[in-house]
């Protein structure tokens, strides 16, 4: 119990760091702590093959993505301009549909209690988190992944292959557009100068 | 379970909010990419949460999609962000526009 409010409390300063902040290394150290404590929170709701997956995957190859594309925007200029500050503008809308968004939720929370439903018809049997073969575990997820569950991890697949594609799309081109033709060739290798000078 | 159910949604619903008011209000696209994480994970938050209550691993099955596809648009995303940069030098949200009709 106390865990869990210490956790929220370090969740929700974290994430408003992270949206908060002027310099986007500073927010990705703030979803840096975000993720971790996200991936507590799963291991104290039984999932502890999703708070390693979440550990390793964001905050292991998400985040680096980030941090890689922040170094090689912000090297020597700035890429963002100091343009006219668009919060005073949008504060009242923005507002207004959180308050929208809160109500909604309040609305649907309070006409359909979050009771506690029937575990009938569940496969999988509660245990100490760590054990094997309980709910949330390694192999239970496994199981789940492989026989009922098969479809969305093949559209998984698939999701894989259009991103990398895309990504080789967008990116993948090194010669801009705007100077292809006018570049300057690269030297063949005989005009190269020689890495290992000979003869010394 | 011993905190309730609807702590972790509430839970959930803030975080989600905290990321809709950085997508709309900040102007750099990292930090906006980085605000749509912050609103996929706290989807994520509820789906195991929801998974825990009713002791049933399709919640978990779809986090881990939700976890793919995450990966994926921030893989997207930040080429999005480095091609238009090469173009450009500028890639305040507000100035790139040149689909804006």
């Amino acid at each position: 119990m106390i865990a869990f409010y210490a956790l929220s409390i370090v969740l929700i300063a974290s994430a408003i760091f992270t949206v908060t902040q002027r310099s986007p290394v500073y927010s990705v150290v703030g979803l840096l702590v975000n993720f971790i404590t996200l991936a507590t929170l799963f291991f104290t709701l039984n999932a502890e093959f999703l708070g390693v997956i979440q550990l390793v995957v964001y905050s292991g190859a998400i985040l680096m993505l980030f941090v890689f594309v922040i170094a090689l925007l912000s090297s020597g200029v700035g890429p963002f301009s100091e343009g006219p500050d668009r919060l005073p503008r949008i504060l009242l809308p923005a507002i207004l549909s959180v308050l929208a968004g809160f109500g909604f939720l309040a609305f649907g929370v309070l006409h359909a209690p979050l009771g506690t439903p029937p575990v009938a018809h569940s496969a999988s049997v509660l245990g100490p988190v760590g054990s094997a073969n309980v709910f949330g575990s390694v192999g239970d997820f496994g199981v789940a992944l492989f026989t009922t569950q098969l479809l969305p991890f093949e559209v998984t697949a698939f999701i894989l292959m259009v991103a990398v594609i895309g990504v080789v799309a967008i990116a993948g081109d090194a010669v801009p557009q705007a100077t292809r033709g006018r570049h300057v060739r690269r030297k063949r290798s005989k005009d190269r100068e020689p890495i290992v000078k000979a003869g010394r | 379970m011993s905190v309730e159910l609807s702590n972790y949604i509430a839970l959930s619903a803030v975080m989600f909010f905290i990321g809709v008011t950085g997508v709309v209000v900040r102007r750099n696209p990292l930090i906006v990419l980085m605000s749509i994480e912050l609103m996929l994970n706290a989807a994520n938050l509820a789906l195991v949460a929801f998974s825990r209550a009713w002791v049933n691993t399709a919640g978990h099955v779809f986090v881990f999609l939700v976890v793919t596809v995450a990966a994926a648009e921030a893989a997207i995303g930040l080429a999005i962000v480095v091609a238009a940069f090469r173009r450009a030098k500028n890639v305040d949200v507000d100035e790139v526009s040149r689909l804006h009709g």
